[in-house]
């Protein structure tokens, strides 16, 4: 299938900070991609840059999206483009109720008719907002802002959805429920690209994983692949291999990823 | 008894100069988290402009407001596009030390063009005409003045409260990461917002401006109109008003029975008291961060 989204060779500079040296990677339409990595690879400075919030950036590189270069165009142009972007740490606007967020996602489109249908729609994949369709977000739960966002972006008809750490600060009961939204929401025909510290769950729903070290993808596959990987079971998935008989770990792989 | 009411009308009076100051700060406060120290001369320079109009041209008194109306919209987008978006990596005292150096640069700018002795505006309405209801003076000025207030509080509120612009202006104020990525031109907005909060301010000058017409002719209202706004909560279109009606009357009594030096003085005696009680300000529903 076609790529959707093509990332080549971007380099993001936080100011004199050095974060991203040269990534590339393609998103295939319809498909469910996951990002890995420790803290501080560059996770979510990846999907800043796609999104063009950080200012001047990427410093090199280009992004496609459906053929089109959108690097250094406004958020908001990029957000017209059809791209819904679900922010780590959720990002909603506290005064507004959850009505009023879901009016705010649709803030670019024109169809105001279909609109009223979409906000039932994504009350049928979140319940509970429709219980709070009067409140102020800020008095949500951390889990029901976490929907919120979601359900926010949903009101975009986006074409791809790019979630910044959806399992963040979630419960595991949670975190399983928001996953199989996600997945359902795949399958109504939104490509989506994941970043995620929970590589467990993100390589169960997607299927291409990547993994990011230091700015720089180091490796990529098929989700399943990946999780059979002994190198990422080992450093992502928690998997020891070695025990000693009293149950040390006697020796550590080394892994030079390159 | 009628010395009572008389004050209560002239605070009431008063009070709707101050409303349409402090609703002009709320606006820009709302959008930005940034009290706009610059409202008063804004308005200053479009009262100027609107009798250097008068004067100068021979064109109805309608169409000169009009395009006062407009020169003042076009001033607040203006200001904001040349010198508040250009700040580079900015927070709010930032932008409140920004605002005061406008305000400096517009009044030094009124003053050496139009000079700093007292001017008459060739206003339709005097500020003596007015007429007397049961014993009662009350002058057409402020009654203008009362209708403009009460209208632009009206009006501002059902846009901030039902309008798709006005729910996006709300939403930039609360998180203008969360506001771009739904899509909203943020820099927009805020053009918008200086531009509608010049407007109101314009207002306010132009009807005090019949009564006393020199360079620091903003100066008491623009404070008071602030102090009303931080009295009503900051974000709080009707507390504003609210607050500034309360303010006005108080100042007035205060001023009728106590002691006519200490009146101006009253209202920040009011805030200093306000702030200790209410922090938030008296009329603000505002939701506090869980930290």
């Amino acid at each position: 299938m076609a790529n959707m989204l093509e990332v080549k060779n971007i380099e993001t500079y936080y100011d004199l900070v050095y974060a991203i040296r040269g990534a590339s990677f393609a998103v295939e339409e319809g498909s469910i991609t996951a990002i890995l990595g420790n803290n501080g690879a560059g996770k979510s400075t990846i999907l800043k840059t796609i999104m063009g919030l950080i200012e001047d950036q990427p410093d090199k590189g280009t992004i496609e999206f459906e053929g089109v270069q959108i690097q250094h165009k406004d958020t908001d142009e990029i957000v017209r483009k059809g791209i819904a972007y679900v922010p780590e740490g959720r990002e909603v606007f506290e005064e507004l109720t959850v009505h009023e967020h879901l009016l705010m996602g649709a803030y670019t489109r024109k169809d105001s008719s279909m609109i009223k249908n979409d906000i039932e729609k994504v009350f049928d994949y979140f319940p509970v907002l429709k219980e709070r369709t009067n409140q102020w977000a800020g008095t949500l739960s951390g889990g029901e802002q976490q929907m919120l966002a979601i359900g926010r972006a949903l009101m975009l008809r986006p074409r791809l959805m790019i979630l910044d750490e959806p399992s963040l600060g979630l419960s595991p009961l949670l975190v399983k429920d928001i996953f199989s939204i996600i997945k359902e929401i795949n399958q109504n025909g939104t490509t989506i690209l994941l970043v995620e510290q929970n590589a467990n769950m993100a390589l169960s729903i997607s299927s291409t994983g990547l993994i990011l070290e230091n700015g720089r993808f180091v490796m990529k596959g098929k989700s399943k692949d990946l999780m059979e990987d002994k190198d990422v079971k080992e450093f992502y998935l928690g998997i020891k291999s070695e025990t000693s008989a009293k149950g040390y770990q006697r020796w550590k792989r080394k892994k030079a990823w390159r | 008894m009628i010395d009572f009411i008389q004050m209560i009308v002239s605070g009431v009076a008063t009070g709707s100069t101050y409303a349409l100051m402090g609703l002009a700060m709320v606006i820009i406060y709302k959008t930005s988290e940034v009290p706009n120290f610059a409202q008063g001369e804004m308005a200053l320079i479009t009262s100027y402009f609107a009798m250097m109009l008068l004067t100068t041209m021979n064109i109805s008194v309608y169409l000169a407001f009009f395009i006062s109306f407009a020169f003042a919209a076009i001033l607040g987008a203006f200001l904001e596009f040349v010198i508040l978006r250009r700040a580079k990596e900015p927070n709010v005292l930032g932008m409140i030390v920004i605002t005061i150096g406008i305000e400096m640069v517009l009044l030094g700018f009124v003053s050496w063009k139009f000079g700093a002795e007292e001017k008459t505006m060739p206003f339709p309405i005097g500020p003596y005409d007015g007429f007397i209801v049961g014993g009662i003076y009350i002058s057409k000025l402020d009654v203008l003045t009362l209708i403009s207030a009460l209208f632009f509080m009206i009006v501002l509120y059902l846009f901030f409260k039902f309008s798709k612009l006005g729910l996006a202006m709300k939403a930039t104020q609360q998180n203008s990461v969360a506001a771009q990525i739904v899509g909203i031109k943020t820099n927009r907005i805020m053009m918008m917002t200086w531009g509608i909060s010049s407007l109101v301010g314009a207002t306010a000058g132009l009807l005090i401006s019949p009564t006393v017409m020199q360079p620091f002719m903003m100066w008491d209202p623009m404070l008071k109109g602030f102090a009303a706004a931080v009295m009503g909560g900051m974000t709080s279109l009707p507390g504003a008003v609210i607050a500034a009606y309360m303010l006005g009357i108080i100042e007035n009594l205060f001023g009728g029975y106590i002691s006519i030096e200490f009146k101006t003085v009253v209202a920040f005696a009011i805030i200093v008291l306000v702030l200790c009680v209410k922090p938030s300000g008296l009329f603000a529903r505002h939701y506090v961060k869980k930290v």
